[in-house]
């Protein structure tokens, strides 16, 4: 029981990761159709320029900030700069322009940062938490409040606020968004800050438990992508569900079945729930216009 | 003369009068692995081109066909143009299983399920270490066929026989490829391209067809996986990896999906690329990225219809 406990805390914190990443794809998918491979690599930003600044002697929340805001600026100068001279490029061309974003800042953070293993320390300290006989790191609590934190902020910005309806608006239908005034450009450009932002934070929380490096971006891109197919592309609540999913799954297998094989129950799960319901869990059925 | 013939003439002269331009063995070693991922790409321009379906995942079957050059000599005791023989064929028989219900995803859909895919057959490859020796990869017979022609008189150096050797397999493949782009099946691939639904309208059995140009395609990445293991003598779960992939989806598309000659040139541009930035080393990343970027968002249609374009453009 205690063993099951660990291992679906475990599952919960990863899957938490998870679930901001896939949230991050949900965003600028909704705002501009496209599927945003270098979203692991915010991650990585977030993590590393963290680290980075608080070597240089910035306290740790400022150069936490400072790291979210400079990813915010990476994600806007994608959407600017790949992504809108790309408008309307088939599905297989988007990817392979966001691929390459990936590649292109993954090679930049090498250049400007190094090659080695970072971390920083937890935020309030390393001493376990026992909850029914299993543990939990401090740290962990800290990547499941922020989760929290994100997903109800964002729930309330989305249905609370103009902007958040106009985001809104504009992923339901573009043209009718542009009728009715709402600048599409503008909702892009904010998607990608707030999708580069969300990114970075996950990176800033999780960092003190897996360490972080110029090259964790892309498997984290793959299960994030894997998370919001699971839950279906487009939901908000699919991110979520399909970021714990993948995260409990990934843990039960590795505690129950085989540690080298939990990056592949992953897949088998997604397989077998796609074949089943090609929309995802929470997905929009959809027709195609002839 | 059909386009056809004219694609076939020049990846001919390209595979025939290039040597004489090459001042070493490593030309000839660059040039067989250009062939090798050209053979991969050209399954790619049936399934993507042609029927435009999107696989992240090809490189698994890159894999099957590799394994089992190293695997089925061994285990089977079959020669080792025979266990390539029996990877495409295996290729085959999983594409075709598992093809029904991943094509009947679309887009981002499809993507994710064929990466999957992809990521299982790396995964048991780096992981059944007692079948595959694991990530540190396992030596692969010598095909044999070089001590053969050097028997009846043709002495050629190692590289250069997988030169030629490569460069004919690729000119087979375009045949192949190309004789389907103008059968009926090639049109009806096109047609479910331009829309499904209307290619069911006019009678076409959409999944079948889907599901055969998977099959070949599979096939195609297969042979071209056991190709680059014979010559390396040597294979690692690399040759399934995620990157691989998309690797292939790239030079296909950079080139110009539609045709074969197009993706030809994407596979020779992304194939001598690496080899040229290694003079930067540290900003090669930044460069492949930023190639990868630029190709798609100025040349959509790829890099050679671009150029084609333009130079009509310049004649009227």
């Amino acid at each position: 029981m205690a063993e099951l406990m660990q291992f679906i805390l475990s599952g919960v914190t990863v899957g938490a990761v998870y679930a901001l990443v896939a949230l991050g794809f949900t965003i600028i998918y909704n705002a501009s159709d496209v599927v945003n491979f270098a979203q692991g690599e915010f991650v990585m930003l977030g993590g590393m320029i963290t680290v980075f600044a608080s070597m240089a002697g910035l306290p740790l929340p400022l150069a936490a900030l400072i790291a979210i805001a400079g990813t915010a600026v990476v994600g806007v100068l994608l959407n600017k700069l790949a992504i809108e001279p790309a408008r309307g490029a088939p599905v297989v061309s988007l990817i392979i322009i966001t691929i390459g974003a990936s590649i292109f800042i993954r090679g930049v953070a090498q250049l400007v940062f190094d090659k080695q293993l970072h971390r920083f320390p937890a935020f309030s300290g390393d001493t376990p938490i026992q909850i029914m006989g299993a543990t939990i790191l401090p740290q962990s609590l800290w990547v499941l409040a922020g989760a929290i934190a994100v997903f109800a902020g964002l729930w309330a910005f989305f249905t609370k606020t103009l902007t958040g309806r106009a985001v809104l608006a504009t992923s339901n239908n573009r043209l009718a968004a542009q009728l009715v005034g709402i600048n599409t450009n503008w909702v892009m450009t904010l998607s990608f800050a707030l999708s580069a932002a969300i990114g970075a934070l996950a990176g800033v929380l999780v960092t003190p438990i897996t360490n972080t490096s110029y090259d964790v971006g892309i498997a984290l891109a793959l299960k994030g992508f894997a998370a919001a197919m699971l839950g279906g592309m487009g939901s908000p609540i699919g991110a979520l569900v399909g970021g714990i999913l993948l995260g409990l799954i990934e843990a039960l297998t590795a505690g129950y079945i085989s540690s080298v094989y939990k990056d592949a129950a992953a897949f088998v799960v997604i397989l077998i729930v796609l074949f089943a319901m090609p929309q995802g869990i929470f997905g929009r059925k959809s027709t195609d216009r002839v | 003369m059909r386009a056809k013939h004219v694609t076939l003439l020049v990846l001919a002269a390209i595979v025939i009068a290039s040597p004489f331009f090459f001042p070493s063995n490593y030309y000839y070693r660059v040039g067989s692995l250009i062939f090798v991922n050209g053979l991969a790409v050209t399954g790619i321009v049936i399934l993507t081109g042609y029927a435009g379906q999107i696989s992240l995942g090809h490189a698994g079957f890159a894999g099957i066909g590799a394994y089992a050059c190293a695997l089925a000599p061994i285990h089977l005791g079959l020669h080792p143009g025979l266990a390539a023989i029996l990877g495409a064929v295996v290729s085959g028989a999983i594409a075709w299983l598992i093809g029904r219900p991943v094509l009947r995803l679309k887009g981002y859909y499809l993507a994710v399920a064929t990466l999957g895919l992809g990521i299982l057959v790396s995964m048991i490859l780096a992981n059944e270490a007692w079948l595959t020796r694991g990530p540190d990869g396992i030596e692969v017979p010598d095909l044999g066929l070089n001590d053969a022609l050097e028997a009846i008189g043709i002495d050629l150096s190692n590289p250069q026989f997988w030169y030629f050797f490569s460069g004919l397999v690729l000119v087979l493949g375009a045949w192949v490829a190309l004789n389907l782009h103008n059968s009926p099946t090639g049109r009806a691939l096109r047609a479910l391209h331009g829309s499904e639904i209307a290619a069911r309208t006019v009678g076409i059995d959409v999944a079948r067809l889907k599901l055969q140009a998977f099959v070949i395609s599979a096939v195609y990445a297969s042979l071209s996986g056991s190709l680059l293991a014979l010559q390396n003598k040597f294979v690692t779960p690399d040759v399934a990896g995620f990157m691989h992939s998309i690797e292939m989806v790239t030079m296909a598309v950079l080139g110009g999906a539609a045709s074969v000659l197009g993706a030809f040139f994407g596979a020779a541009i992304l194939t001598t690329l690496p080899q040229v930035l290694t003079v930067f080393q540290e900003y090669e990343q930044i460069m492949l990225g930023l190639v990868m970027m630029l190709c798609m968002i100025f040349m959509r249609d790829g890099l050679l219809p671009s150029i084609l374009r333009a130079l009509r453009g310049r004649d009227k």
